[in-house]
């Protein structure tokens, strides 16, 4: 007892008085505060490898989109005696087996697999976050149900049923686009591009349902939704005003994924035969014509198999140097 | 566990119901039918061969045929092959992939594991960042392209290899491994994050500490808690090496199952297509439910039942 008083009577009485200006001016906060996206972009801009991936990806695609512009051979157009070429000043990729360009080919290649890349992206994105952010909002027995069809699609192999649905949508898709006056401008792409689309946008979004469902679990309870609720936000305003922006970081790192997934697909499905319809090519279908004359020509196979190569890995490292930066707990 | 299992039974059976339920209904609505080839056929013709196949029926009728006779392991008569069966076909060619499947499971599982050991081990390391390369090249480079460099180089260039066939054993060398180079990156890069969460915990410290000699420590306490997630992929390996092997088959000239299917595409022969994809979703069905069911054998912590 008597310790405790002579230690009480120890304490210095300074301590206690207010800080004076000085003091005060240390303590403040002098640096800006950084949000969440700057600091996801200070730590993107420090992985090498992703900003290159970037850059490559970015250099690809200017090339994609102007080369077939200034060159003077169209992708399809057949010139006759320079068939089987290998590269030269007038063809720095040589050409195929009817003489067509095939830098201008790989190019407009190039140009379809991105474009299936992002636009699959997109749509499973949009479909994805729709259904997750429902089923997990609402929660209950729709959660129950639109739970278990998700289960039931994932438990469908989905490559095969994309294979399946692509041979299905074929012959429709062409009648379609032939036929239709509209939609002839955009048949020039090819009806099997939208049948791509259409198959890949159907299976692969269950991943991202099921990811913005968790997300929506996570935040559904805090205090900024009930703050919205109690201003009389309806449930849309508050899915995707408030919950959907800030699972984004999350969204982007799965959807970063599902674009070198759907390329790969559509290289997949061009083997088979089953891809973007001649005479428009891609990538995928441009590997696959090559194989068959591979032992006599294998630049025809190079060029093309290591552009949808190096354009699978680039999308890849972004999407991994995203997730690294937008959730850091993932990193390794 | 007998619950579990006869749950997991009934989903398995139910999704395969909805696979040929899908499958049977997208292949009847393709317009035209069957047998509208380049050469139109008569009335009368068309009519003999509607009946002779079943296709004068109602729909409901006709799936309800079907599911029958594919209950009682009749998949139908291929369209291009007359007389037959694709029961016939499947249990013919089926072996050679499954030979192929196997061996490229078994590279993929046990070099990724061992790439996956030696990279968290060497952490940092170069061979870390050589095992990284690899599979990240790996998971890139579509498995036609690797098929057909690996031809160039091993057959053309280097003639060590044989490019076609699947006799000998040194016909699987090429197939195999282009087959299984995709999961192969996946694993090690699965394997080595796994193994490095685990060698990072107290029981191995303890297991060092008690002088255990270190590849004791390795592969007996390590490995077998990191592999639980190589054993969670085994199921989306066997799908992988699957529809992969419809590629690789068609390239190495392998008489699989797969070759014969992409073969089927491309001449429109619905009944086999369909066949094939519903014998295909129920294997992959079956290694599902296997590998949820190792999971509890493998790792006990795991209360199967929940």
């Amino acid at each position: 007892m008597e310790n405790i008083e002579q230690s009480l009577k120890n304490i210095d009485p300074s301590l206690f008085e207010p800080a004076t200006l000085e003091e005060r001016a240390s303590a403040e906060v002098t640096r800006e505060s950084v949000t969440y996206w700057q600091d996801a972009a200070r730590r993107f801009k420090k992985n090498k490898v992703a900003l290159v991936s970037i850059i490559l990806i970015a250099l690809i695609s200017i090339f994609a989109i102007t080369i077939p512009m200034i060159s003077q051979y169209g992708y399809a157009q057949i010139n006759r005696g320079v068939e089987n070429q290998t590269s030269s000043f007038a063809h720095p990729f040589g050409t195929d087996t009817l003489g067509r360009d095939l830098l201008v080919r790989c190019m407009i290649g190039a140009r379809i697999s991105i474009l299936i890349g992002l636009v699959s992206a997109t749509l499973v994105v949009l479909i994805g976050i729709t259904y997750g952010a429902t089923s997990g909002y609402f929660g209950g027995m729709l959660d129950i149900i639109m739970m278990r069809i998700v289960d039931v699609i994932n438990a469908v192999p989905s490559l095969l049923i994309v294979v399946l649905l692509s041979v299905v949508l074929k012959s429709p898709m062409d009648k379609l686009f032939l036929q239709n006056e509209n939609l002839r401008s955009i048949g020039l792409l090819g009806p099997g591009l939208f049948s791509i689309f259409i198959v890949i946008s159907l299976l692969y979004w269950t991943s991202m349902a099921r990811m913005t469902r968790g997300q929506m679990f996570a935040l559904k309870n805090q205090e900024f939704v009930t703050a919205a609720r109690a201003l009389g936000s309806s449930h849309g305003r508050i899915i995707f005003k408030h919950l959907v922006p800030n699972a984004m970081g999350a969204i982007i790192v799965s959807a970063m994924v599902q674009i070198p997934n759907a390329i790969f697909v559509e290289s997949f499905l061009s083997f088979l035969g089953l891809g973007v319809s001649a005479p428009m090519v891609s990538l995928g279908s441009l590997t696959s014509n090559a194989i068959s004359g591979v032992y006599s020509y294998p630049y025809q196979l190079l060029f093309p198999a290591s552009l949808i190569s190096i354009i699978i890995l680039c999308f890849n490292l972004v999407g991994d140097g995203l997730r690294d930066a937008l959730d850091p707990r993932m990193k390794r | 566990m007998l619950s579990y299992i006869i749950k997991r039974l009934i989903i398995s059976v139910f999704t395969l119901f909805i696979i040929i339920t899908i499958t049977f209904f997208l292949m009847h609505t393709v317009p035209g039918g069957p047998f509208l080839g380049e050469k139109p056929l008569s009335e009368a013709a068309l009519e003999n061969l509607n009946k002779k196949y079943g296709l004068d029926k109602p729909l409901p009728v006709q799936y309800y045929n079907y599911l029958k006779n594919a209950l009682k392991g009749d998949l139908g008569e291929s369209l291009t092959k007359i007389g037959q069966s694709v029961s016939g076909t499947i249990i013919r060619a089926f072996p050679v992939s499954l030979k192929l499947g196997l061996f490229s499971m078994f590279i993929s599982t046990t070099i990724g594991v061992l790439f996956g050991v030696i990279a968290a081990l060497k952490h940092g390391a170069w061979q870390d960042r050589a095992v990284m390369l690899t599979a990240t090249l790996g998971i890139a480079v579509p498995s036609f392209v690797i098929a057909t460099i690996s031809i160039i180089i091993f057959s053309v260039q280097l003639k060590v290899l044989p490019a076609y066939g699947f006799d000998r054993f040194e016909q699987y060398i090429m197939p195999g491994f282009a087959l299984s180079f995709g999961s192969l990156s996946f694993m090690s890069r699965l394997m080595r994050s796994s193994m490095l969460d685990v060698i990072h915990q107290d029981y191995i410290r303890t297991a060092h500490a008690k002088g255990l000699k270190p590849y004791v420590v390795i592969f007996k306490h390590a490995l077998r808690n990191a592999i639980l997630p190589i054993v969670t992929y085994l199921g989306p390996l066997a799908a992988g090496i699957l529809t992969g092997s419809f590629v690789i088959e068609k390239i190495f000239n392998i008489p699989g199952l797969g070759r014969y299917f992409v073969e089927s595409i491309t001449q429109r022969d619905y009944p086999t297509i369909l066949g094939v994809t519903i014998f295909y979703g129920a294997f992959l069905i079956v290694m599902n439910f296997l590998v949820d069911l190792s999971y509890g054998i493998i790792d006990p912590r795991i209360k199967i039942e929940k």
